[in-house]
């Protein structure tokens, strides 16, 4: 996790970027129809592949901005941040946490980022959702603060 | 010509829908995405928003390690509903209502509460961040979680619940 984010000095324009990008990333969950957890449903259940070009033309994108944009930039015009790609440690919980994920995913149709986009095109009942992800979030941390207390030994570099 | 009919009635059937809503959509999801990295190198993810807006309630050490970036992530949020919304304005024509059983979205959003937070990240972080980053990482977690998503799913249509 990079510094990116800090309170002091920020940028002006550093919110206006974040709202403005939030925007998009929104605007793009509603077009794709993955706001709507029965499209999701329908892909898992194999009647509609569509979806699959929703994340792999985000992530087309994305790995676009990976490579050129540090070659455009020595460091973030915004943050002063150095440019990294999205790199994290691998360990069991990678594998453990993203199937009790795809679990949920699979039960709800819906993901994070979907629900609050969900929320944005008025589907109220997704806060059913969006309420159960904050109660598992927090049991998680819950959990996780409390065994990194009693382990005494400092918490995995995640 | 009839390997072509072929073709075309592969594609409808497994694009039942056409692929451009999906693929344009997923290219505005890269472009946010992409614009966030390009000012502040930052890899924005969904689900951090759900720890860093509990720490604004707890003082668990597990959620005020996301106190700085807190402010930012809830204005991500609220910019990912609006998005949502102009949307649903310009294009859907209004407010669309999903039909899946709240115990569904309740007992699934536990779920995703819990393993995007330890299997640190979701489809937006992993799936569109991680991916793009060809980080074996992510790689591994959407695996895992598309595995076990299409088994979930699969078996709750199967035990006839619907939607």
């Amino acid at each position: 996790m990079s510094t990116a984010g800090g309170n002091e000095g920020r940028h002006p324009l550093f919110m206006p970027l974040i709202l403005v990008g939030g925007l998009i990333f929104g605007f793009g969950l509603g077009y794709s129809h993955m706001a709507r957890p029965e499209v999701v449903l329908d892909f898992l259940q194999f009647e509609d592949f569509g979806l699959l070009f929703v994340m792999f033309g985000g992530a087309a994108v994305t790995g676009l901005a990976y490579s050129v944009v540090p070659r455009l930039f020595d460091r973030a015009p915004l943050t002063g941040d150095s440019f990294g790609r999205r790199l994290k440690h691998f360990d069991r919980n990678v594998l453990v946490g993203g199937g009790i994920f795809g679990v949920g995913w699979g039960l709800s149709g819906i993901c994070p980022g979907a629900g609050y986009a969900s929320l944005g095109v008025g589907n109220l009942p997704i806060l059913w959702a969006i309420g159960g992800m904050f109660i598992g979030a927090y049991a998680q941390g819950v959990w996780r603060s409390h065994t990194a207390q009693s382990d005494g030994a400092p918490a995995s570099a995640d | 010509m009839v390997a072509d009919l072929l073709t075309i009635q592969l594609l409808t059937e497994l694009f039942p829908n056409g692929v451009s809503r999906y693929a344009i959509g997923g290219l505005f999801v890269g472009v946010g995405a992409a614009a966030i990295y390009a000012g502040t190198a930052i890899n924005a993810g969904a689900s951090t928003f759900l720890e860093s807006t509990l720490s604004y309630v707890s003082d668990r050490s597990r959620f005020s390690r996301y106190v700085r970036s807190r402010d930012w992530r809830l204005v991500f949020t609220l910019g990912i509903i609006l998005g949502a919304a102009v949307y649903a304005v310009v294009f859907q024509g209004g407010a669309w209502t999903t039909d899946v059983a709240p115990w569904r979205l309740l007992v699934g959003g536990i779920f995703v509460g819990i393993g995007t937070r330890i299997g640190k990240g979701c489809t937006s972080g992993h799936g569109v961040c991680g991916v793009g980053s060809a980080s074996k990482t992510s790689i591994a977690g959407v695996l895992a979680f598309l595995l076990t998503a299409i088994i979930t799913a699969q078996v709750v249509a199967a035990l006839g619940v619907t939607p």
